[in-house]
């Protein structure tokens, strides 16, 4: 299989985005064209002369990558070019942040554009900063732990939800530790006409802050403690759920990454370690996740 | 064909003449009623292009950064707080060397908020790197148009172009106007064929992030196509003579300006009640004469050099202000003379601002200043001319 995100580039050895990035490309194929917004994916992999892109890519902006990927659109089938796979494949700030004007535009207009949002719940690139994506209870750079603070004290966006409620045909959620997975939902959001959505749960080394051999384990933990389900939505029904055998206690994915170090030592710590299983639970009744 | 025709509809018309592959647009007054008209013509089957619209004037000039990465020829329109919307994606398209074409109809910038005509907007854009046209009447914005974008696409520049008209003055006013030939349109304008483009046959990658080793070389690089591009201003519009039999100059344009003492410089529709005054004061014997930017981006330094060499006096007038220091075309045409031996006074005069009308009354106001400030009679070098105190 060719190779269609090249070695060399400069991502932080354990994370997963470059991962998930070749992932997505294996199922898209050579046929394809990407824009990315500004973020660790933009720097890591074009640092002029060199680039990682095996695929026509571009990159304007930080939050205008579904916008961009709407006028490659209507260009290519200007140019009768329309077998072509259009993707954005960007972090959560870009996405669920300051894109999301963008993302929402392109979504109504109802473009054959596949966004694909590599997850690592902050601002990576700009050193760990809180985004709408950063779950509750996470210490970050700009919602640090401290005496009179237990981290970020706003819960997830539901970006999924969000798309549905676009209805964008194809939404799904994903995780660098299912790989099979992904790439199915990849190509299912490729022969799915109109827009679609992909968020892919995807560590990040220095802002999660664990061992780096880990990364796949800690998406997998994500999962299994149920706090990442793995779901479809096709025409705005729940379409599949990824059922889990024996569902984890959160603690065990927790106890693990440096963001939640605080939860454990601070006397208020159980608490909101009760609240996040809480989260975790409402999602076992919402999806159906355990049998 | 010369039709009556509302500024906006003609200049869609000269659009549509232009084959433009990608729109995108997002609505503001006074830019409605080009992209309506547009909207209009797809839907009468006449245009054939790819319409979009957007969620955002930031939206509509993102969409076309990632359409002409596709090759395509793109248009949109916008004005005022629009245009400072796109703020982000004027610098970025620029840079990335894209050849869009845009008209400004422009208009005042808020707060307070104004619908009406100045040229704060498209002025404060001055260094994002696109070139900026300044239209006088209808007929040259209908002009300006393919002219645009034979600038914009020449292989040697490839730099977005601003064709910048006076919103309401320009866009709303019915004037008799030449509206463009296809055939002419067609043989004057070449289709656009881009060397590289998003192309799965030939991946590239476009936008790339350049570290402090390079950085200055790409920024020297499109100065230095804005530099070239002041005589492809000069070919694009004579070319257009040649098919159309209209000129308008190329980067300036004159008038009585051989023996003018007091040269008025200025941009956009306030040209046309100038030309009246001279031709009054002229009769007066006032030698009073006019010299009309074209091209405001580039600068035409050297054309203002020679054609205000001979003046004993500079009046420059202007619908935008820079707050903290003086006007914007004010403070370039002082720096392009500065290190010439011309040493006339220069004197700088905001008016019209929020579309506020210029009138006859206030260029002569105007001229008389100067003609004061030539005999030597000391006036504050910068004022607003059309100021209202008793509101202050």
């Amino acid at each position: 299989m060719q190779n269609l995100f090249a070695p060399g580039h400069r991502a932080c050895a354990g994370c997963a985005m470059p991962t998930t990035v070749k992932l997505i490309l294996d199922a898209a194929g050579p046929n394809t064209v990407v824009a990315s917004p500004t973020g660790c994916l933009e720097v890591v992999s074009t640092p002029y002369p060199e680039s990682a892109w095996m695929v026509p890519w571009v990159h304007s902006l930080f939050e205008n990558a579904s916008a961009v990927a709407s006028g490659i659109e209507v260009a290519l089938k200007r140019f009768g070019k329309t077998d072509i796979n259009i993707l954005v494949i960007g972090g959560d700030g870009s996405t669920l942040d300051i894109g999301m004007g963008c993302i929402s535009g392109m979504f109504d207009r109802g473009h054959n554009v596949k966004y694909i949002c590599y997850d690592n719940e902050a601002y990576m690139n700009t050193g760990v900063q809180r985004s709408s994506s950063t779950p509750y209870g996470t210490s970050t750079s700009t919602t640090p732990s401290g005496k009179a603070s237990f981290g970020n004290p706003r819960p997830k966006k539901d970006m999924p939800a969000i798309a549905v409620a676009h209805k964008v045909p194809y939404v799904a959620t994903a995780s660098v530790a299912y790989p099979v997975d992904l790439r199915n939902k990849v190509k299912k959001a490729i022969a799915t006409p109109g827009p679609a959505y992909l968020q892919v749960n995807a560590p990040c080394i220095t802002g999660w802050n664990f061992e780096a051999g880990n990364t796949v384990e800690l998406s997998r933990l994500s999962v299994e403690t149920c706090l990442w389900p793995l779901y479809e939505y096709i025409n705005g029904e729940l379409a599949s759920v990824k059922k889990i055998r024996s569902k984890k206690p959160v603690e065990e994915y927790l106890k693990v990454q440096g963001r939640y170090r605080h939860l454990f030592k601070s006397p208020d710590g159980a608490e909101l370690i009760r609240k996040i299983q809480a989260i975790a639970d409402a999602n076992v009744k919402k999806f159906g996740l355990v049998d | 064909m010369m039709k009556i025709i509302e500024g906006s509809h003609a200049v869609a018309h000269a659009v549509m003449c232009c084959r433009p592959d990608v729109i995108s647009a997002y609505p503001i007054t006074p830019q409605t009623h080009i992209v309506e008209h547009l909207s209009q013509l797809v839907a009468d089957g006449k245009l054939n292009t790819e319409f979009l619209t957007v969620d955002s004037e930031f939206s509509a000039l993102s969409s076309l950064v990632g359409a002409s990465v596709v090759g395509a020829r793109c248009y949109s329109s916008t004005t005022s707080q629009g245009l400072a919307l796109m703020w982000e994606v004027l610098y970025n398209s620029s840079g990335l060397r894209l050849p869009l074409v845009m008209t400004v109809a422009n208009r005042a910038l808020g707060a307070p908020l104004n619908i009406w005509n100045d040229q704060q907007d498209s002025v404060g854009a001055r260094d994002s790197g696109w070139i900026q046209l300044y239209a006088e009447n209808v007929q040259e914005a209908v002009d300006m148009t393919p002219q645009a974008y034979k600038i914009a696409e020449d292989p040697d520049i490839l730099l977005p172009v601003m064709v910048c008209m006076d919103g309401f003055i320009l866009t709303h006013v019915y004037e008799p106007v030449y509206l463009l030939e296809q055939d002419k349109v067609d043989s004057y304008l070449p289709p656009y064929r881009p060397a590289v483009v998003l192309d799965t046959a030939n991946p590239k990658t476009f936008g790339a992030f350049v570290d402090p080793s390079k950085f200055t070389e790409y920024r020297y690089m499109q100065w230095d196509a804005q530099i070239r591009a002041k005589q492809k201003i000069v070919d694009a519009a004579l070319d257009f003579q040649k098919i159309f039999g209209r000129y308008y100059g190329g980067l300036i344009d004159t008038y009585h300006a051989e023996d003018a003492e007091i040269m008025i410089v200025t941009m956009g529709s306030v040209i046309g009640t100038i030309r009246d005054c001279i031709d009054s004061m002229r009769a007066e014997g006032i030698k009073v004469g006019l010299t009309k930017i074209r091209s405001y981006r580039p600068f035409p330094a050297e054309a203002l050099q020679k054609a205000l060499k001979d003046a004993s006096v500079i009046a420059v007038i202007e619908k935008d202000t820079t707050v903290g220091n003086q006007s914007a075309l004010l403070t370039d045409l002082k720096a392009a003379l500065y290190n010439s031996k011309l040493r006339m006074p220069v004197l700088g005069f905001t008016a019209g601002l929020g579309g506020r009308d210029i009138t006859v009354t206030d260029i002569r106001k105007m001229v008389e200043i100067s003609s004061r400030a030539k005999d030597g009679v000391a006036e504050s070098d910068y004022q607003f001319l059309d100021l209202k105190k008793e509101l202050l």
